[in-house]
């Protein structure tokens, strides 16, 4: 027979919709082939890679060259790419139907050096709910020129499908999808609606209010994600207040780290991929909404072990935790470290940790029960004020604080100074109670006092000291060296409640927002 | 409208599994959760229209009725006309897709239902978790190899 190649219509005579091409049927019996397989990644992840018409050539060894004619973006339905095959053979195939909802493609070869004829073929994924996997169903009908039948049911089933799965098996293994950018372009250019706790003034909790919003698609080296669990600190209550205007300008969103999943990503994104479960801590303010656009340079992937809101409790608050007691405290066996507000977020992670490294843990907490959770997490020797009056039980019992943790800011300034060692090291981490008056270094000189006052930021200013330290804080929590605290969750929509309850001293641990 | 999806795969064939659940009035045989059951009025239990009335383990009383059969696509569709779970207009389908590498196949069950929208999370969770994974757990522990 003539090859189908040379009559074929010319390439950018795009062939109308829906109408498999190919040659005069030479057989009336219609071949089906069916091949199916199971996928060990999540649908996402396997979706990201099929969906684009125009991947075949980075995993599937059959195909040697593919390329989407006339410019057109490979999820344009109607789209024809044409494929150079290993062996020589050329094919144009149409994509005739897409559905990101259903997980499915559908296409039709429009001419082909091969005789296939009137091939239409359908991969259809579908969710293994049970494990995270991914069930993936390839089939196609066509029909062939007499006597060829089965040589061309196996050559489709078996050389095309099944080494597909192969292939595709290795290319995920090898992570070949994660490479580079453009490696998985899962473009969504429409922005999403979101839902956003916004603050128009400066004021008490109230002023958080629920807001329709858009999250936009992500741009070059961004990411949109669907949050699930969204961590409260002590830092959103002070943007709230309007104390740091130049972080939070009005109309704002507080909120500074997340948990959830990669919806898509922009250009020049490597390592991540939608479906992707990830945290992210970032050092703008806007956390508080369920769909939000950020630089990917901010994200971080999140183990299975880990829990959204544990994760979500734990990250700024752990990392926290780890520049306290590492690169700041130095904090070891012996060291006397004195942790305020020891039932809070922080306060009791620093505690479990610290225990764990050997140092004498003493806190101060607001009441008994407070003071029966901080010893629970390792605070052994809490101690119940609300003053905060706390100077002389620390000189009398321990002879002095080597370190003290301090987020409660001017209230406890004289006494800090008081329950201080010689070379002892005051870390401010916060000002719950009024901002700090001036320190003077005349002050310091009397014992020898280091003053700390760190902002978390700067110490993971790029990914890979982000991603350093939060694996430090997934291991610590997967080994039981950290503890994660109690976790109060509210809703994204009554995030002013939450604020309102953690300004209120009665919480204990951490407070999550569910989107 | 509330969807619940459950899916899992298991160690043998979609023939093996199908001639294993295929029976609308069988499930005591393969589901743990299912104390008895019987079929209304005599009728076969491979008739469209049929309605089992079993109970649950736990005592609850559930008529279901069958609304479709399907040897070609081993696929079967219920609905549920009494039940003490509070959901109404609840369409069931139950359906298996041969995995032709290797034997085993990918078993889904799904259902589509309203309910009070308090109690939206506890049914999904029951449905999703305990009666479909549950189902599928006790086949999988039949089956393994």
């Amino acid at each position: 027979m003539a090859p189908p190649w040379q009559s074929a219509p010319p390439e950018g005579a795009r062939p109308s919709l829906g109408r498999p091409g190919g040659r005069p049927v030479a057989s009336a019996v219609l071949q089906h082939v069916v091949r199916s397989t199971v996928i060990d990644a999540p649908i996402d992840r396997v979706w990201a890679v099929l969906r684009d018409f125009n991947s075949h050539d980075r995993w599937h060894d059959v195909v040697a060259e593919s390329r989407i004619e006339g410019n057109e973006r490979s999820d344009q339905v109607g789209c024809v790419r044409s494929f150079t095959l290993s062996d020589g053979n050329r094919i144009r195939e149409q994509l005739i139907a897409l559905s990101d909802s259903e997980h499915k493609s559908t296409y039709c070869i429009v001419e082909a050096t091969v005789p296939l004829q009137r091939y239409v073929a359908t991969v259809t994924l579908k969710p293994v709910t049970d494990g995270d996997r991914t069930f993936w169903h390839w089939e196609s009908t066509f029909a062939t020129p007499p006597g060829r039948e089965r040589e061309l049911r196996e050559m489709v089933g078996r050389d095309v499908y099944e080494a597909g799965f192969v292939n595709l098996r290795r290319h995920l293994r090898e992570g070949g999808d994660r490479l580079g950018p453009g490696a998985a372009a899962m473009p969504s250019a429409l922005p999403l609606p979101s839902r956003s706790a916004v603050v128009r003034r400066y004021g008490g909790p109230e002023v958080l209010q629920p807001e329709e919003a858009e999250a936009r698609a992500p741009q070059n080296g961004e990411v949109r994600i669907r949050q699930r669990a969204i961590g409260v600190n002590y830092l959103d209550v002070y943007l709230r207040k309007g104390w740091i205007p130049a972080m939070l300008p009005l109309p704002g969103v507080p909120g500074m780290e997340a948990v959830g999943t990669v919806v898509d990503v922009g250009a020049g994104v490597s390592g991540l991929l939608p479906g992707d479960r990830i945290a992210y801590l970032g050092q703008a303010p806007g956390a508080y909404c369920s769909v939000r656009t950020v630089p990917s340079e901010w994200v971080v992937q999140l183990p299975a072990g880990v829990e959204d809101d544990v994760a979500a409790a734990t990250l700024l608050k752990g990392i926290t935790a780890d520049l306290l007691l590492r690169d700041l405290g130095r904090v070891g066996a012996g060291t006397r470290l004195l942790v305020h507000a020891a039932a809070g977020g922080v306060g009791l992670l620093v505690c479990s940790w610290a225990r764990r490294l050997g140092a004498v843990v003493i806190g101060t907490v607001s009441s008994e029960e407070k003071a029966r959770v901080a010893r629970e997490y390792g605070c052994a020797h809490p101690i119940v004020t609300r003053e905060p009056r706390f100077a002389e039980a620390v000189q009398a019992q321990f002879g002095g604080a080597d370190v003290i943790v301090d987020g409660i800011g001017d209230a406890a300034r004289d006494e800090n100074f008081k329950a201080l060692a010689r070379r002892g090291h005051w870390i401010s981490l916060g000002q719950a109670s009024g901002a700090l008056q001036p320190i003077a270094a005349d002050q310091l000189v009397q014992k020898s006092i280091t003053f700390s006052r760190p902002a978390v930021f700067d110490y993971v200013a790029t990914n890979a000291h982000l991603a350093e330290r939060a694996q430090r804080v997934w291991a610590a929590l997967a080994d039981g060296t950290l503890k994660a605290p109690p976790i109060e969750r509210h809703s994204l929509g009554a995030a002013d409640e939450a604020h309102a309850r953690l300004e209120s001293r009665r919480t204990m641990g951490a407070l999550v927002l569910v989107a | 409208m509330i969807r619940v999806y459950t899916s899992s795969v298991i160690d043998a064939s979609a023939d093996t599994v199908w001639s294993r659940i295929r029976d609308f009035n069988g499930m005591p045989q393969w589901n743990p959760n299912i104390a008895d059951s019987r079929i209304e009025n005599g009728e076969a239990s491979d008739r469209v229209g049929c309605i089992r009335h079993f109970h649950t383990r736990d005592g609850g009383m559930i008529r279901e009725r069958l609304l479709a059969l399907s040897d070609y696509d081993y696929s079967c569709v219920y609905e549920i006309l009494e039940s003490p779970m509070g959901v109404e207009n609840y369409v069931a389908t139950l359906k298996l897709t041969p995995v032709t590498d290797g034997a085993r196949c990918f078993a889904e069950w799904s259902a589509e239902f309203d309910c009070a929208e308090a109690r939206e999370q506890e049914l999904v969770e029951t449905i999703g978790d305990r009666v479909f994974q549950g189902g599928f757990d006790a086949l999988k522990a039949h089956f393994r190899k």
